[in-house]
């Protein structure tokens, strides 16, 4: 739910980064935290166990420049991984406006990849949102492993697609991050639309930016 | 509903939920009051100016509320309408605003949690009729998204992303 402050020409707008526990959401928000400029960003707040993992969420607030004169101000969240935290877990994506799947790229996380997938999008529905009409992107990440899946297996577990019903969005959109690939396109006499994907090291730094301001431009691009 | 839906107030509005938070500082002798968000985002402080980092503040406060929802749920409730955390000298109380927002109240030994809860009672009921005011306006409830603002803005939204 993105809040536009008039007063102090600000907007402010909620990404959450959702996926399997230990695939690397905090790290991709540590990252982000060590390498923005403390100016444009605020305190990075995390509640997780005495063995670091997250409990509740991170929270990182950053500011990514002006826009028509309003402050854009993104507050960064991460929920914990783990199963059996879905209580708090849903929690976190009240009022979201984009969302980071973070995949674990790992053959043997599949499953969790595909169980945190559903999770998603039944905590979604749950509010009422519908994942398929927000801001909603993929990271691969953990990319330099050597157990890491293909990313065709991954596109086809976790992002095989959604039917697209509207007339008007039936059009062949090409992915402009992978050449000769689609985000909507018809196939078997169908047409499907896919979330737009990333290929990331978050340990490394690698493809957090580019997942940060892929989301955000979305979301930005909804308000106009 | 294809997502949460974004809201906006004038600065009209804002100085409207200005003056009323004032009063009710006056009234209770609280030290300060924050408007929150339920998605976590502060929306207004009044007061003392708080000597922590009011965002971290504001997103720990709607998970706070939050969790609390969920627990009042849990044992049958409908909700916590309010929530109170006592400290030996500083103390919070946080009261539902029109399902949307949370006041924060941050008081000390000046007054007493008796007086802030009064106080801040009608303080619930004036904001919250601003905010349905404000949401009525804008036509479809408060679910009603903010349109035109970044029209046409999409050069500039590229720009900032290089």
């Amino acid at each position: 739910m993105s809040m536009i402050n008039y007063a102090s020409r600000e907007i402010n707008c909620k990404l959450v980064y959702y996926g399997p526990g230990l695939g690397g959401k905090t790290t991709n928000l540590e990252h982000i935290y060590g390498k923005v400029s403390p100016n444009t960003r605020g305190k990075m707040i995390s509640l997780a166990t005495e063995t670091e993992r997250t409990l509740f969420f991170d929270f990182l607030p950053v500011d990514l420049g002006t826009i028509r004169g309003f402050k854009t101000r993104f507050h960064l969240y991460t929920v914990p991984g783990q199963v059996y935290y879905n209580a708090s877990r849903k929690l976190i994506l009240k009022g979201v406006d984009g969302i980071v799947f973070v995949g674990d790229s790992q053959i043997e996380r599949m499953e969790a990849n595909v169980e945190s997938m559903q999770n998603l999008y039944d905590n979604m529905s749950e509010y009422g949102y519908d994942l398929t009409k927000i801001p909603f992107i993929i990271q691969y990440n953990k990319r330099d492993l050597p157990n890491a899946a293909p990313i065709r297996d991954l596109q086809a577990s976790l992002n095989p697609g959604w039917p697209i019903e509207d007339g008007a969005q039936q059009k062949v959109t090409p992915d402009p991050m992978h050449a000769g690939e689609n985000l909507i396109e018809r196939v078997d006499n169908q047409w499907i639309g896919r979330a737009p994907y990333l290929e990331a090291v978050a340990v490394r730094g690698d493809g957090v930016f580019d997942t940060l301001k892929t989301v955000s431009k979305l979301v930005l691009k909804t308000l106009s | 509903m294809a997502g949460a839906a974004s809201w906006s107030f004038s600065e009209n509005d804002f100085k409207q939920i200005q003056q009323h938070l004032q009063a009710f500082l006056r009234d209770s002798n609280a030290r300060c009051a924050l408007l929150v968000d339920r998605a976590g985002q502060l929306v207004a402080t009044v007061g003392e100016p708080p000597q922590f980092d009011a965002t971290a503040f504001a997103s720990l406060t709607a998970a706070d509320f939050s969790a609390n929802d969920q627990l009042a749920k849990m044992i049958g409730e409908n909700e916590f309408a309010s929530l109170v955390h006592q400290g030996e000298k500083e103390s919070m109380f946080l009261a539902d605003v029109a399902k949307r927002v949370i006041l924060v109240v941050l008081f000390d030994q000046r007054t007493t949690l008796g007086l802030v809860k009064l106080k801040g009672k009608g303080a619930v009921e004036r904001l919250n009729k601003v905010f349905e005011e404000m949401f009525n306006r804008v036509g479809a409830g408060p679910t009603a998204p903010e349109k035109g603002l970044l029209e046409g803005a999409e050069d500039e939204i590229d720009k900032l992303f290089g």
